[in-house]
Formats: structure tokens, C-alpha cells, sequence
């Protein structure tokens, strides 16, 4: 008892007491340290005791800065200020000098300044009512609180509900993008989540109007990537209004005129980013995603377009969704689509373009399937020729034996981090038909039966790089068709500073799905709005055939990196909640900023000896997908 | 110089609103200050004077110039009744006044002087003990190290005695433990203290383990001097009660072994209160024990308390049982007594336990008054009777978005009306109802209103005003207390800056602001007949008001610390404060005076109700168990135990039936109120002596239990219909 009565109070010892009088310049006996600790102390519990009725007077169960500030201010004495932030305060140590103290980090007042999203104070303070009904005998039905679902919308809100709705489907594109970026970063919106996804599953009655399509598309966006919102179930139907985009054969399609391909294009990056971020919320949603694109894939019926939604909507879920669907079909489908690309009568020449624009999209996808796999066999061999330096064989039996199926997915990220996202990809969850994975070189042997020279000239244009790691000697020897799977790798390997931030920040690490490297996006020409800033960083794109000259629509608010051209890009990376977590809560906990180096220009820009003959508007760049974008919240 | 007069008059006139005992300080001070003046000290001496002043001003307090913390409040000057006002009076003061009379004396002011040497605490020679003489009763002393010995003598002692007695004698174990150990540390024997503490505190009971902290953290003597919880246990002896029979024991073994250490302490410190007969048992001695200063002697109850409900005014009810809302048909209001006896018995007659209809006086009933009551008995009829089987419904308001805190909540009596208190000192009012809430036209629109037409009260109300809920700024700090006036057309608040104040809910703005108490105001209350109020706060008294005076009626002070709560009632003859002394006391209005102390409470209390009928008064506090007393006898007649947390809000029911009880646990209880009270055994002997049996019933009293999800539940309140709501804010 006694015991645990002195272990009740903290002390001051008599050394802090003699550094803080040696900060204030005044020289402390020995027994008067102790005395002014012992002093200290007392004066600190009466305090801490007299603080608390504060507490109890305030009807809750943590005292508080302000308590503590009350009761000293009662007893004559100055409150001290700067702890008032609601946020814990590290304490930190120095081990050398044995000193502790609270870190102090600074505020760039300038940023908090001008940021966006900023929480505009908080939402009125109101009374709401539960009823609990009882029967006599005092069982009753709903007992407790909700208040968030409770929470009907204020006038206020149904203000803003309706004048974000005008500004985005009305005409103004200024008006628009201030509408998107202020729904994007708005924090007091989650009531109106079911209203706004609501209104985005209109697209079914806008399908004639591309314009409208557009904008619901970028609303779906600035949703998603509002981090203030937390959009649970909403997700599925979201991503249902998404793939209504990809899938279907809009009514404007029709016209020829209409560049409906440019939203399917972008609806399949929206999709991959929703999946990416928000994934999570919905168990299966990948499997689902799947399923229904390869339904519309696998169905001879469906217009081209539709089936171009589906291979770009593969590709955005990544080269392992390209590996598991598309490419099983290619054979089949291959068959129709030939036929209607060797059809020269007049009357098809429509739809032999749209027939040119699948099979750029297709030749796309697969070209990235093949590398990436390459990269990941290579990986993995380089990994097991690690763990049995020398055993050639190991490494070309483990290649052939386990070729795909369980390629470590992040292994870029793993050397990074240290994470060990192995485990969680074993069981990646592909299990969901069976499947077996070619391998590489069967694969790209039958990709070349389709493809021909379009294929292999993108393939082996990786050799300009001298050094060789100590596994391609076996590969290489392996096969014809292996040279890529080195040449990549050592492309990849040499861009690793660049790769990493990429890949660390990639929002999941466990989900099996989202293992995968990040996917490419097709876009087309400005449909995406970093167009600029990303093609900067990832200038030594393995993928980029040719660069579009930029003519972006300036349609979605510029998010991230304000002058990418005058200062280096910087990652904000969001650690804790999402990525950390397994499931998301908070959405922003802190964020840590790392100033990436800038790229590095030693590497030269991949060139190609031969230009792809230009088919349909395959002819876009075609850039990896960083997912660093969506962990980025704040221009810096 | 004439600022200075002006700032030292207006010192007085604010010290004026403090209790009177101060006053003689005060104006000491003031003379003193004048003195120094006339006798032409330098310039400096005056300005650090003035410099002074705010300080003083701003705390109304003689302890603000000899740097006192917070415990120094000046409640603790206060104290106990009668003749302990002297208790703060230190000796700086001491100082002041000497000089003052010298000062005097050589003015040939003599008959000031003999003023100033009449009044109590100000004469050297006085034979009342201030803090220096109470604290230098330690300074006989025996040999440090001899303590243990005496305490382990006595200790073995009562391990050995018949166990009727040990019981009884265990009481002595604390407060002899608490004043040997301030004896040891007044000494300056701080090793052998320690080593007295770490020893024999575990041995105590663990209700008072809260003390034994902040004791334990005084280690030097230089801590004794403003620490309140020390002076109190100075001041004011702890009160056992023992039976002659253990006493005499006690008495016995401490003479034979020449303990004068012990027996001295006991002769000073401690009160005995001896009865004859049966020593009580464990139990008996554990409901009752629990406050800092002991039990209540048994004379502080004995006093009558008229604990009846006035007698209604008649007023007429227009008949229609049958359908209110539509208006007769005939169009002729009958006269008719009001039928339902629950209704009706306490206005019949005169109930012999009521105080006389005009005991205090209370204001006149206006016709909107009327109009009240006749909706309140109209409501009434439709009144659902409670009971164990039938569980009032429970309506729950949240408080949503309340991220400045919500530290208070009242409800009017007729449930239109929800008013919160904010940390952020902030007052709203919401309606419940779809009536919105108007302010009154300006003063130019209502002139222009026809004031003969019938419907005046509507029309000078200002449609445009028209909203869910009204703000009112004013506070200064938290608001802690709150409260409607019966009439609705006044809120009372209480703060953390000292003052109550009283706003219009027709105007929306602070009309008084009521300066007194100079520390924070843990709470508030309207009489049940408006008009009075009563408030109390961490200067340990209560104050009761009348909305018309800015000064207190009545100061209540006895407490030996903060008053958390405060009630009236119901017949408004009384005044009932709960205080963190963990003890309740009933005060008498129209006298001022203390007339009853329950004692029993392990911590702070938080909520107190009285019965519908007055007759009894349930308390609750941050040991999670309601106690529920009987006023006419004075006796603790039921525990309830099944919270888990500080018991913030307790109602009875409309017809007194059911007792609920809301708690930061985030449940609301019912319990049988009917059960707990007609189970009663008031015998004689019980009534006399004081000591009760409790039975051990609170499961079966125990109704419901109604949790929320994360709602620490603030307030209750039973409509006129007995639909029972809850109140809270959401800590999700």
C-alpha cells in the first residue's frame, strides 16, 4: 500500500530542478535542489488535485490542459500556454545528454496559410432526440446513439448540396473545377455522401451526354479523394457508376464523333484508383470487378467498345488481372477481332476502327503483362540465386516451377521498407477458378503468334544497358524469348530510387489483389490532370512509346505539385490509418514529407529502334500509375 | 491618492457581497492603508499598494496578498457555524490589526478602537483559536520516534478488545492517524512522518484513501500552511460517535499506560459523541462514516424540519377530461375539484409537517402562473402511473456537435424548453418543440402595438427572430450550473468566473449578473415557486438570492469544502447542498441555519433530488451509490449500488414512484422508490439513536438499467406525464 502510494506521484528530481535553474542562470546548492524538487512536487500534486474538480465540475473523465491551466490560474499562478492542441505531444529523448522534452515542430504559417482544406470550424451544435420505446416490463427495441446517421441536413448543407450539384453539371468550367476541388478537400461533407453518390448513379439516364458523363466521372473522384470522407458501402456503388462508364455501350457512342473512348480511358483509372484507396471497404470487390469485365469480354455480342472498356479497365486493375482474364481469352477473342480488322468493305470501316482501337488497347496490356512478369520471375530468381549463391539450377527450376503464381509482387518495396508483404501474397487470393499461369515464355511465344513484330520490337529494346546481373547468364541461355526478363530487371533496378517512393506508398501492402505492381494507365491525351507533373518524374517510363504533346484539358483541378517544372516534385506520404491499419478510420492521421531527388537524368529515356505502327489511338503515352499520387493530399 | 481611495472603497463595497467575517479584515486593511497614507510613507510603498489591489480586487479575498493557492479559498475563513470565522485569520492579519489599533490609538480614535477590539477575531486577547494557535497545538510534543509505538500500542489494543467494541474503536484509527502524522511533519520530522505514513496507511479504511493522497503529499510544514484539507481538519473535530461502553475501554486502556500522546490528540481533536446502549456494528459505523469531518454529531439533526408541501392555491379547472385540446363545446368552464388524489391530497389540507403557508415569503401567482397550473393539472390526468410494471419510456436528447463541451443541461418543468452550458462559456437555449423561439420587438416596434388587443403577448413578439435555438454570451468561463425559472421566462447560469447570472428568454440577453461568490459556481437552482434562487461554488458556502437583490439573502457556510450541487425543496423552506466534503446539508431558509448533516457518501456529491413529497432526498456522487435519506428523522434509510461512476443526475418520477439516476457509466437506472421507502423500519429507538440497518436491496430495487452507446448521461427529467428524458452529450 505504501508502496503503491509513492509510486502514485511522479517526482521531480533534484537534477532536473539544478538544469533548469542552470538554464535560468542561477548556480543550485544541493539541498536546495531537493528542496525546490520536493517543493515542486507538492505544488504540482496540489495542483493536479485542485484541476480535477475542474474535470469532474465538466462532466468528463479526461482532465485536460485547460483543467490543469484553470487550476492554476485559481491559485495566482500564470497558465501555461502552447498545449492546448488536442493532438499527444511526443516526448522525446536524447539518449546523450539524458534530456527529455517535447518535441516542438515547426509550422510553416505560410502553408497553413493558403492550404485548401483547411476544416472550416465545426458544424452546429444541436439537439437531437432518440426515443427508446419500452414495453411495460423495460425491454425495448433501439437503445443508444448515432449521431452521425442521425444527423439530418442542415440547411446549410442542403445549400451547398445543391450548389455543388449546379456548379459541376452546369456550364461553367471554372465554376466546375472550384466545385470539384472544394468537394475534394471539403471536411463537413459526410452527411451528404448518400446524396452526392446518388446523384452519380444517374449515369445511367445521362448516357447521350458524354459532357455530363465527364463531370459525374471527376465528382466520383473528388469523392474518392476527399480524405475527410469515409465512404464505406458507397464504394460499390461508385464503382458500379464507374463501370457503367467503361462497360457500356453509351448512346453516345453512336456518333463516331464522340470521344467516348477518352472517358472509358479515364472511368478505368478512376476504377483502379477507387479499387487502390478504397478497396478494403468491400470484401470481394476485385473478384467482382473481374468477373464482370471478363462477362463482357467473353460476349461476342457486345460492341467494341464495350469490349475496349473491359481489356482497359484489365489493364488499370494491373498486369495480374491482364495475366488471369485477358489473356486466357486472348485465343478466343483474338478470332473476332481479327475478323472484323480484315474486313475491308466500306461499310466497316467504323467499326474496323474501333476494332484497331481494342487491339492497341490489348497489345498495351499484354506488353506491360510481359514485363512485369519478366521483372518478377527475374526478382524472384535473383532472390532464390541469392539464398543459394551459385545453384543456377535452383533458380531455373524455381522459375519454371512457380512461374506467376506467387511472384513476390512488391519486392522493390520490400528492399525498401523492410516490409514483408510476402506473406499476405501467397495467398493472393486468385484462387477463385482455376487457373494455371503460363509461363513467361509460352506466354510471350503465344502473344507473338498474335502480335507478331509489334510485340517483340517493344520487348528487347532493354539491352542498351551494359551490366548484367549474376542470374542472366542461365536465362538468357534459357530461351529465346528471355532476354527481356534481365534487360527489365536491370532497367528497374537502376531506376530503384524513383521505384521505391512509388511503390512503398502503394496504399495497400497486405490485400492480395493490390500487391501487384502499380498498373499503367491509359489515359488519353489530358484526361488525366497531372499529365505534367507526373510525366516529369517518371520520364524514364519503360512503357512510353511517345510522348503527347500535353494539350491537356485543364478539366480536373491541378492537384498536386503546383510548378512541377521549377521545383522538385515532393511525395507527402500518409502513414498510419490506411496504410498502416488494417482498416481504414481516420483517414488523414499525419503526414511525413519526403522531397524525392530529382530524376535522375543520367538514365537516358527509353528509346525504340522501331515506332509501333500507329493503330486506332494507341498512339497515346501510356504511363505507369503511381499510386504516390493518392497518398499526396497537400501541394507542397 | 484619490484613486487610491477610490479603488480601496470599492475593495470594501466588493467584499461587502463576502461573507461577514471577512468584512472586519477587509476594512483593517482599508484603514491600514489610509494609515500608511496620512503617515506620509514614500512614494513606493504606495505604489506597490496599488499594484496590489487588483489582485485583491479581483479575488475579494484577504488571503490573495500572503500568496495562498487555490485551496486558500476564502470559504475556509468561514467556517463552521458559530465561533470558527477566525480560523483564516493569519498572522499577517493579526499584524494588520495591531497596527491598525496602534494607529488608532495615537489618533485618539478610542472609540474605533473599541469598535474594532469588539469585534471577534480582531483582539489578540480573544480566546478563539486562529490557524497559528490551532496549528501550534502540534508544537507539544512527545519523541518522534515514539509514535509507532503509541499507534501499534493502541492498534494491538483494539485488535484484542470483544468485537462489539472493536468496530467502534476502529473509527479512532484515522483521524489519530491523520493527526499524529501533521503532528510528526509539524515537527519537522519529515523521515520519521514518511516512515509513520508508509507504515500505518494501508491500515486505514478505503474511503478515504482520497485524503490519504493529498496527505501524503504533504511532507514539509511549510505545506500544512494553506493547504484546506488540513485546515479543516484543524478547525473542525472530527465527530465519532462511540458507545459508553467501548469508550470507557478506550478511556481505560490510555490512562493505564500513560499514553498522553494519544489521549491528548483525543481530548483535542477528535469530538466523541457517546451514547448509551449497543455499540454498533461494522456496518452501521460504514454507511454512516465517509466524510472528511466524521459523522454528524447527533444533535445536528435534531431539529424539526417542516418538510410538507405548501398547500396549492385554488384555482379553478375548466372540466374537460374527456378532450383538452378542442374547447367545450358549451363554452362554460365548470368548477370542479381536481379529482385524482396524487393530483389533488396536497392541496386539500394542511399537512402537519408543513411549514406555515407564508414561512417565506413567496411571490404571487400571476394569471399566466394560473394558466400554468391549470395546464400542469390538465397534463397531470393524463399522467401515466408508474411501477415496477410499468417502466416509464425513455426519451434521450444528444447533444450533437458539442466540441466545446457541455458541462450543464436543465429542461423547463414542461419539457419546451432544453438549455445547455458549454465549456466555452457559452449559454443556448433550444426548443423541443415546434414552437420556435422569439425575441421580443425592439422597443420602437413596441410602441406602435395596440396594447388593449387580447392577443398583445403574441404580437410583440418579433417573427423574425424566429429560430431553433438562441446563444447567449455573457460567462466568462465554463458554464457549470444552469437553470429555468418555473415561469420560463428566466435562465439562471453559474460559472467558473464567479458570478451567476440571470437572462430573459424573452429578450435573450443577461439582465443580472450576480457577484459574490468571487470563485467558481459549481451550481445553480431557481426555487420551485421562482423568484429565490440558491447557488454554491468553491468557496465552500451557499448563497441564496432573490432575483431582485444583487446581493445574497442568506449565506449558508459549514461545509468544509467545494458545494458541487445545490437544490430546493420542494416547498421552498429548504435548501439542500451536497459539497465534496462528501457530506449533505439541509439548511433552513428562513433562518439561515444548518439543520441537518448526512453523512455516508465515500466521494464528491454530485446530484441530489427530493421527493415529490418531500419527504425524503436521494443523493448520488462519485462513488457510483445513491443514498436516500429520510429529512423528518434524519436518517440514511436506503444505498442503491449498481452505477460504476459518478452519479451526475437524479429524478423522481412525477408521482414519486420511481427513482432515476443518470451516470457518467452512460446508463440510466430506475429504481423502486415506493419499495424503498415503505420498507422502512422507523422505530423509535431507530429514530433516536440514529443508527440504521441497511438492508443490502438494490438489486431488487433496481428496475431497469438503460444504457446508451457512448453517452455519459448529464441530466434527467419526468414530463408532466411521466415520459422520462435523459440528456447527454455523445463521446463518439
Amino acid at each position: 500500500m505504501a508502496d503503491r502510494e509513492e509510486r502514485r506521484f511522479a517526482e521531480v528530481s533534484r537534477e532536473s530542478v539544478r538544469l533548469m535553474a542552470e538554464g535560468a542562470g542561477v548556480e543550485l546548492g544541493d539541498d536546495v535542489a531537493a528542496l525546490l524538487a520536493e517543493d515542486v512536487c507538492y505544488r504540482l500534486r496540489e495542483a493536479t488535485q485542485s484541476s480535477s474538480q475542474f474535470m469532474r465540475h465538466a462532466k468528463r473523465r479526461k482532465l485536460t490542459v485547460e483543467d490543469f491551466n484553470r487550476a492554476l490560474r485559481w491559485s495566482n499562478v500564470e497558465a501555461i500556454c502552447g498545449y492546448g492542441a488536442q493532438d499527444a505531444l511526443p516526448f522525446r529523448s536524447v539518449k546523450e545528454g539524458e534530456l527529455f522534452f517535447v518535441e516542438d515542430r515547426d509550422v510553416n504559417l505560410v502553408e497553413l496559410a493558403l492550404a485548401t482544406n483547411i476544416p472550416k470550424g465545426c458544424a452546429e451544435t444541436m439537439v437531437r432526440v432518440n426515443v427508446s420505446y419500452l414495453d411495460g416490463k423495460g425491454n425495448l427495441e433501439p437503445q443508444g446513439t448515432v449521431p452521425t446517421a442521425v444527423q439530418s441536413l442542415s440547411d446549410d448543407l442542403l445549400k451547398y448540396y445543391q450548389q455543388i450539384t449546379r456548379a459541376i453539371l452546369g456550364e461553367d468550367p471554372h465554376l466546375m473545377k472550384v466545385a470539384l476541388l472544394d468537394l475534394q478537400s471539403n471536411s463537413k461533407i459526410a452527411a451528404l455522401l448518400p446524396y452526392f453518390v446518388y446523384v452519380i448513379s444517374g449515369v445511367k439516364s445521362v448516357s447521350h451526354d458524354l459532357e455530363q458523363l465527364n463531370r459525374l466521372m471527376h465528382m466520383v473522384k473528388s469523392l474518392v479523394q476527399n480524405p475527410y470522407l469515409y465512404l464505406g458501402s458507397y464504394v460499390r456503388s461508385l464503382v458500379s457508376s464507374v463501370m457503367y462508364c467503361i462497360l457500356e455501350p453509351l448512346a453516345a457512342s453512336i456518333n463516331p464523333l464522340n470521344d467516348h473512348w477518352t472517358l472509358r480511358d479515364y472511368a478505368a483509372l478512376l476504377l483502379s484508383h477507387i479499387f487502390w484507396t478504397h478497396g478494403d471497404l468491400v470484401s470481394g470487390l476485385y473478384h467482382q470487378i473481374l468477373l464482370s469485365l471478363q462477362k463482357v469480354l467473353s460476349d461476342p455480342v457486345r460492341p467494341l467498345c464495350s469490349h475496349y472498356g473491359a481489356v482497359v479497365g484489365l489493364h488499370a486493375l494491373g498486369w495480374k488481372a491482364v495475366e488471369r482474364v485477358l489473356f486466357p481469352h486472348l485465343p478466343a477473342y483474338w478470332a473476332n477481332l481479327q475478323a472484323v480488322l480484315d474486313d475491308y468493305s466500306v461499310s466497316n470501316a467504323q467499326v474496323k476502327a474501333d476494332g484497331h482501337k481494342v487491339y492497341g488497347a490489348i497489345l498495351v496490356a499484354v506488353e506491360r503483362l510481359l514485363k512485369m512478369k519478366a521483372l518478377s520471375l527475374s526478382q524472384s530468381a535473383e532472390g532464390q540465386s541469392g539464398a543459394h549463391p551459385g545453384s543456377v539450377v535452383g533458380a531455373v527450376s524455381y522459375r519454371v516451377n512457380s512461374p506467376g503464381l506467387s511472384p513476390p509482387p512488391e519486392p522493390l518495396s520490400e528492399a525498401a521498407l523492410g516490409i514483408a508483404s510476402h506473406l499476405q501474397v501467397g495467398g493472393a487470393g486468385c484462387h477463385w477458378e482455376e487457373w494455371t499461369p503460363v509461363p513467361l515464355p509460352a506466354m510471350y511465344c503465344e502473344l507473338y503468334s498474335f502480335f507478331g513484330d509489334s510485340l517483340a520490337v517493344r520487348f528487347s529494346t532493354g539491352t542498351g544497358f551494359g551490366t548484367h546481373s549474376p542470374c542472366t547468364p542461365s536465362q538468357l541461355g534459357d530461351s529465346r524469348k528471355e532476354p527481356p526478363g534481365p534487360a527489365s530487371n536491370l532497367d528497374t533496378t537502376r531506376k530503384m530510387p524513383q521505384l521505391t517512393a512509388n511503390l512503398n506508398i502503394s496504399p495497400r501492402q497486405d490485400g492480395s489483389p493490390r500487391t501487384d505492381p502499380p498498373p499503367p494507365s491509359l489515359s488519353g491525351p489530358g484526361s488525366l490532370p497531372r499529365a505534367s507533373s507526373m510525366q516529369r518524374s517518371r520520364s524514364s517510363s519503360s512503357c512510353s512509346r511517345q510522348r503527347s504533346a500535353g494539350l491537356s484539358r485543364e478539366v480536373f483541378p491541378k492537384a498536386r505539385f503546383t510548378s512541377p517544372q521549377t521545383t522538385p516534385p515532393a511525395f507527402s506520404f500518409l502513414i498510419g490509418g490506411r496504410q498502416m491499419g488494417q482498416r481504414c478510420q481516420g483517414r488523414r492521421p499525419f503526414q511525413t514529407m519526403f522531397a524525392t531527388t530529382p530524376p535522375v537524368s543520367a538514365i537516358p529515356p527509353r528509346t525504340y529502334a522501331h515506332k509501333l505502327p500507329v493503330i486506332g489511338r494507341v498512339g497515346k503515352p501510356v504511363r505507369r500509375w503511381t499510386c504516390s499520387h493518392y497518398s499526396l493530399h497537400l501541394p507542397l | 491618492m484619490i484613486a487610491l481611495t477610490g479603488k480601496n472603497q470599492s475593495y470594501v463595497l466588493v467584499l461587502y457581497g463576502l461573507c461577514f467575517p471577512l468584512i472586519h479584515v477587509a476594512h483593517a486593511q482599508f484603514i491600514l492603508k489610509m494609515a500608511a497614507v496620512q503617515g506620509g510613507m514614500g512614494d513606493a510603498d504606495i505604489k506597490t499598494d496599488i499594484k496590489t489591489e487588483p489582485s485583491a480586487d479581483g479575488f475579494g479575498n484577504n488571503n490573495a496578498n500572503d500568496g495562498r493557492v487555490l485551496s486558500a479559498s476564502p470559504g475556509s475563513s468561514s467556517s463552521t457555524g458559530s465561533n470558527k470565522q477566525t480560523a483564516a485569520v493569519t498572522p499577517e492579519d493579526q499584524q494588520t490589526l495591531l497596527a491598525v489599533l496602534q494607529f488608532l490609538k495615537k489618533n485618539k480614535l478610542s472609540e474605533s478602537v473599541e469598535i474594532l477590539r469588539r469585534e471577534p477575531g480582531s483582539d489578540t486577547n480573544s480566546d478563539q483559536p486562529d490557524v497559528s494557535v490551532v496549528l501550534s497545538a502540534y508544537s507539544q510534543q512527545g519523541d518522534p520516534t515514539l509514535y509507532k509505538v503509541y499507534y501499534r500500542d493502541l492498534k494491538k489494543f483494539i485488535e484484542t478488545v470483544l468485537d462489539c467494541h472493536r468496530a467502534e474503536l476502529s473509527q479512532v484509527f484515522y483521524p489519530l492517524f491523520v493527526h499524529m502524522y501533521l503532528e510528526l511533519v509539524y515537527n519537522n520530522h519529515e523521515s520519521e512522518a514518511k516512515a509513520f505514513f508508509e507504515k500505518f496507511s494501508g491500515d486505514q479504511e478505503c474511503y478515504y484513501e482520497e485524503d490519504l493522497r493529498i496527505l501524503s503529499g504533504l511532507t514539509k510544514k511549510e505545506h500544512m500552511r494553506g493547504n484546506e484539507t488540513l485546515l479543516d481538519f484543524r478547525t473542525s473535530k472530527f465527530v465519532l460517535r462511540i458507545s459508553r461502553d467501548s469508550y470507557q475501554l478506550l478511556k481505560r486502556h490510555l490512562q493505564e499506560r500513560q499514553n498522553n500522546q494519544i489521549w491528548n490528540i483525543i481530548q483535542e481533536h477528535l469530538y466523541i459523541d457517546i451514547f448509551d446502549g449497543m455499540p454498533r456494528s461494522k456496518s452501521q459505523i460504514d454507511a454512516m462514516s465517509g466524510s472528511l469531518a466524521g459523522e454528524a454529531k447527533r444533535e445536528a439533526n435534531k431539529t424539526k424540519v417542516y418538510y410538507g408541501l405548501l398547500k396549492e392555491p385554488e384555482i379553478e379547472l375548466p372540466l374537460d377530461d374527456e378532450d383538452e385540446e378542442a374547447e367545450n363545446e358549451e363554452g362554460k368552464p365548470k368548477k370542479k375539484k381536481p379529482k385524482k388524489d396524487s393530483v389533488g391530497s396536497k392541496s386539500k389540507k394542511q399537512d402537519p409537517n408543513a411549514p406555515s403557508q407564508n414561512r417565506i415569503p413567496l411571490p404571487e401567482l400571476k394569471d399566466s402562473d394560473k394558466l400554468d397550473k391549470i395546464m400542469y393539472m390538465k397534463e397531470a390526468t393524463k399522467r401515466i402511473r408508474l411501477g415496477p410494471d410499468n417502466l416509464p419510456s425513455v426519451c434521450f436528447y444528444t447533444f450533437l456537435n458539442a466540441y466545446q463541451g457541455l458541462t450543464a443541461v436543465d429542461l423547463t418543468d414542461d419539457s419546451s424548453l432544453i438549455a445547455g452550458g458549454f465549456a466555452d462559456s457559452t449559454v443556448r437555449v433550444w426548443s423541443v418543440t415546434p414552437k420556435k423561439l422569439r425575441k421580443v420587438k425592439s422597443a420602437a416596434d413596441l410602441n406602435l402595438i395596440d396594447k388593449e388587443s387580447d392577443d398583445v403577448l403574441e404580437r410583440i413578439m418579433d417573427e423574425k427572430t424566429a429560430s431553433e435555438s438562441k446563444i447567449m454570451y455573457g460567462h466568462s468561463g465554463p458554464v457549470y450550473g444552469i437553470s429555468f425559472s418555473p415561469d420560463r421566462n428566466y435562465l439562471l447560469s453559474s460559472s467558473e468566473d464567479g458570478t451567476v447570472r440571470l437572462w430573459s428568454l424573452l429578450t435573450f440577453t443577461c439582465l443580472v449578473a450576480y457577484k459574490g461568490h468571487n470563485y467558481p459556481v459549481w451550481d445553480t437552482q431557481f426555487s420551485p415557486y421562482g423568484y429565490y434562487f440558491v447557488s454554491g461554488g468553491h468557496d465552500r458556502v451557499a448563497r441564496l438570492w432573490a432575483t431582485d437583490h444583487y446581493q445574497p439573502l442568506r449565506i449558508f457556510s459549514g461545509h468544509l469544502a467545494d458545494i458541487t450541487c445545490t437544490r430546493f425543496h420542494p416547498n421552498s423552506n429548504y435548501v439542500a447542498t451536497g459539497s465534496s466534503d462528501r457530506t449533505i446539508r439541509l439548511w433552513d431558509v428562513l433562518s439561515g441555519n444548518c439543520v441537518r448533516i448526512f453523512t455516508g457518501h465515500k466521494g464528491p456529491i454530485h446530484s441530489l433530488a427530493f421527493s415529490p413529497n418531500g419527504k425524503f432526498l436521494a443523493s448520488g456522487a462519485t462513488d457510483g451509490r445513491v443514498l436516500l435519506w429520510d429529512i423528518g428523522h434524519g436518517l440514511m434509510v436506503g444505498e442503491l449500488k449498481g452505477h460504476t461512476d459518478t452519479i451526475y443526475s437524479l429524478r423522481f418520477s412525477r408521482d414519486g414512484e420511481i427513482l432515476a439516476s443518470g451516470s457518467m457509466d452512460n446508463t440510466v437506472r430506475l429504481w423502486d422508490a415506493m419499495k424503498a421507502f415503505d420498507d422502512l423500519e422507523t422505530d423509535d429507538f431507530t429514530a433516536a439513536t440514529g443508527h440504521i440497518h441497511l438492508q443490502d436491496n438494490s438489486q431488487e430495487l433496481l428496475l431497469g438499467t438503460y444504457t446508451t452507446k457512448s453517452t455519459p448521461v448529464i441530466h434527467l427529467h419526468f414530463t408532466r406525464r411521466n415520459l422520462l428524458l435523459a440528456a447527454g452529450v455523445s463521446q463518439l
